[in-house]
């Protein structure tokens, strides 16, 4: 936001030195106002309309009884302590969403970052194993999660007979309170190949005549990943690691289609589908947020949880930016 | 950001959020209802089914209203579920539909208090529809919400207990006679299972709860209890010992079978419930508590095994009240925001009290006919398994769920319970009721 007010300032320079007075100066700073405002329209219509409406009127029925249909009654902090003091499924929503935001973030850099460094020191069929890493990354995300319902199955899965055959106990993935959050884990990280494609970009990038001196030097390899590799492409990882959290905010899909194929209950005249299944283990805030506006028509409630989603991801993103100092290299 | 733009992107977000408000606000209150139903239209109708037969049956009931109004038409748009429904309720709008349907008769109380769906009575006045000659009781009970009727019953659903016969001879159990309360029921279970390694190959019942129809409210209606709520709208699952009973005999049946981990690890090894892959259909459950609709399920997917169907169980005290079971069905409303509600209202009659149609989409569906005359009609064309259903339906002690402003929400936070018990999570049943009971008053309250 520093940018804009530039203009105004560099055209009250020259401004101040005229002879016009104090009213030439502030009627022409209104007019450099007005211009600015002028240009920056279409992005405060966007703004206005995309996102500080949207906020405001989410603060607004936090503090109102409305179901989307009748006109909003006033509730004061009602919504906010139920849902603080009184909503169970709050706290493991947000347990859920905070392991997600630090577990499967820091999976995906991890080994986004690894398949990349592998794939760049590949001399043959790097092609091949590119297309192989970047194509799940290509699967919708229900067919993917179908698949690896299927696959992590306990009764019939492929991986667990595997892991019967060879006698490792094999876990009951999706059906398992304890497993289903690292098997989306799984999930997530074959899917890796976005951050892998960023990654191989960013290391291909990194100046050779570094990794040459550090050569000279006679540095070991973790040396020259900690040294040289990772000061260069620090914001890389600062960028995987705030859309990854972002991403991790908004987790729904996955964990929705996971929780209804595993539990069986996908739909019908009998059962309720609870989402979280099993034992809340998958539910996540924007599942909360879902429910409660959509599936109980309880917007004040949503909205409740919707601002805490929002202050969470802000607070991190906040947070990483911070330390970006430390996180990215003096040569920035 | 410098003052001016933002007190401007204030003054824009207050307008922009006054017109919205306003326009939000409108929407709902209004009726529309002075259309001219003889005037020639087209209005649309959501449903839920998705089975190409079931999708055909109703295209084919559809077609017997057209050809009895010629004037109006009707758009049909399936596979609805109840969330979608929901949102096109509140938003309204002219591609939204004009009458409804919905599977979920736990979501009337939401629909009905929030004015989501149409309040029907000044139709139903002016047509004069005797509703008691029309339905019976129960299904009149679930259609309405704390006396506003926003919907009518469209064919019912009975749950009964199927059983394998040639499972039954194999096991020296006698097919002609099911068991009628719930301890021979957990004896014959036990009978019929056939263990095999660590798992088994044949399973007597899958009593866990998410063995498909085996929930909470499926299995509370073999036990006496007076609804889910008091008098005051208060949760009854404390007070009311059923509730602690039925939970404590589906625990010992899951515990006598196998215990949890073991059943729900099999469990894993079914198929889809609306598949020809089904448990009961491969064999690997020898007895499922399930819908009349189960019925054209089997025969479509030749089961090649004898099939009988029967009342569940009840409670060992209650014998007198066998017979009895779980009723609910699929519901029909008009959209609130619908500019040509007595042309819906036309349709919504029909499908709903027409005794011809009525008779013809029970027996396209396989569902259990919903008026009182529809169920005597000779027209009605079924299985002679089906009786058992149609005396089901009929029977004076048969229940169903409880509408709520919040929905089914009330069964989410009493299954939820009832999944940690059964897999033993809960040491003091009583005390988890309590809670259960007051989580559910305060869900209510925070959505009042």
């Amino acid at each position: 936001m520093s940018t804009d007010t530039l203009p105004a300032k560099a055209a009250a320079a020259p401004a101040a030195a005229s002879p016009g007075g104090r009213n030439t100066l502030r009627s022409k700073r209104r007019r450099n106002a007005l211009r600015t405002l002028a240009f920056m329209s279409p992005w405060l219509i966007g703004f206005g309309f995309f996102f500080a409406y949207p906020l405001v009127s989410t603060l607004y029925f936090s503090f109102m009884r409305y179901d989307g249909l009748n006109p909003p009654t006033w509730r004061g902090v009602e919504n906010w302590t139920y849902v603080f003091s009184d909503l169970p499924k709050f706290w493991p929503a947000m347990q859920n969403t905070l392991w997600l935001a630090v577990v499967m973030v820091s999976c995906r850099v991890v080994f986004g970052l690894g398949i990349g460094m592998l794939i760049t020191k590949i001399k043959t069929g790097a092609g091949i194993f590119r297309t192989l890493f970047y194509l799940p990354y290509l699967a919708p995300p229900v067919a993917a999660t179908l698949a690896f319902v299927f696959l992590l199955n306990p009764g019939t899965g492929p991986v667990n007979s595997l892991l019967e055959a060879v006698g490792i106990p094999a876990p009951s993935w999706f059906n398992d309170a304890d497993w289903a959050k690292p098997a989306l884990t799984v999930l997530a990280v074959w899917g890796v190949g976005d951050l892998m494609v960023i990654f191989m970009a960013a290391l291909l990038d990194v100046p050779k005549e570094q990794y040459e001196a550090a050569e000279l030097d006679g540095v070991s390899a973790w040396q020259r990943f900690r040294y040289v590799t990772l000061p260069n492409i620090s914001p890389i990882v600062l960028f995987a690691v705030v859309t990854g959290i972002i991403g991790a905010m908004q987790y729904y899909t996955q964990p929705i289609v996971a929780a209804k194929v595993a539990s069986g209950v996908m739909g019908g005249s009998g059962a309720t589908f609870q989402p979280g299944y099993p034992d809340d283990s998958t539910l996540t805030l924007p599942q909360l947020v879902y429910s409660l506006g959509f599936s109980q028509f309880n917007y004040g409630a949503a909205c409740v949880v919707a601002l805490v989603l929002f202050a969470f991801s802000m607070a991190f993103t906040a947070l990483l930016m911070r330390r970006r100092g430390g996180l990215i290299g003096s040569g920035d | 950001m410098p003052a001016r733009p933002r007190r401007a992107a204030a003054a824009l977000a207050t307008t922009a959020s006054i017109a919205l408000f306003a326009s939000a606000c409108t929407g709902s209150a209004n009726n529309a209802a002075a259309d001219d139903p003889n005037a020639q239209t087209t209005i649309t109708f959501w449903h839920g089914w998705q089975d190409p037969a079931e999708v055909k049956a109703i295209t084919d009931n559809v077609a017997r209203f057209e050809k009895a109004h010629p004037n109006i038409k009707v758009k049909v748009v399936g596979g609805i579920n109840d969330d979608k429904l929901g949102q096109a309720l509140r938003a309204g709008g002219s591609n939204g539909p004009d009458v409804v349907s919905s599977f979920t008769t736990s979501n009337v109380g939401k629909f009905c208090s929030s004015g989501a769906l149409a309040d029907l009575k000044p139709f139903i006045e002016k047509d004069k529809l005797d509703l008691d000659k029309i339905f019976p009781k129960v299904l009149q009970e679930y259609t309405q919400f704390e006396g506003k009727r926003c919907s009518l019953p469209l064919l019912s659903d009975a749950y009964g207990l199927y059983y394998n016969k040639d499972a039954f001879k194999a096991a020296g159990l006698d097919p002609e006679a099911p068991p009628k309360t719930w301890s021979e029921f957990a004896k014959v279970a036990k009978t019929l299972t056939k263990p095999k390694g660590d798992s088994y190959e044949r399973l007597g019942f899958m009593p866990n709860y998410l063995g498909y129809e085996t929930v909470v409210e499926h299995y509370m209606s073999q036990w006496k209890h007076n609804g889910y709520f008091d008098a005051d709208g208060r949760s009854t699952v404390a007070k009311d010992p059923a509730f602690a009973e039925m939970m404590t005999y589906q625990k010992s049946l899951v515990d006598s079978l196998g215990g949890f981990q073991k059943l729900d690890k099999y469990r894993t090894t079914f198929g889809d419930e609306w598949g020809a892959k089904h448990p009961f259909h491969t064999g690997q459950v020898a007895m499922q508590l399930d819908g009349e609709w189960r019925l054209n399920f089997i025969k479509k997917a030749d089961v090649g095994f004898d099939v009988g169907v029967a009342p569940l169980p009840v409670a060992d005290d209650e014998i007198a009240e066998y017979g009895k079971g779980y009723l609910s069905g699929t519901i029909m409303g008009i959209a609130p925001q619908s500019k040509k509600q007595n042309a819906a209202w036309e349709l919504l009659k029909f499908m709903t009290t027409d005794t011809d149609a009525v008779v013809g989409f029970a027996n396209d569906i396989g569902n259990v006919p919903s008026t009182l005359e529809a169920l005597k009609s000779p027209a009605l064309k079924f299985d002679p398994r089906f009786k058992t259903f149609l005396e089901i339906a009929q029977h004076p002690e048969s229940t169903t769920m409880d509408g709520a402003v919040n929905g089914a929400s009330y069964q989410e936070t009493l299954s939820a319970l009832a999944h940690k018990y059964e897999k033993g999570q809960v040491p003091d049943l009583k005390k988890g009721l309590a809670d259960t009971a007051a989580q559910i008053d305060r869900d209510i309250a925070a959505t009042k």
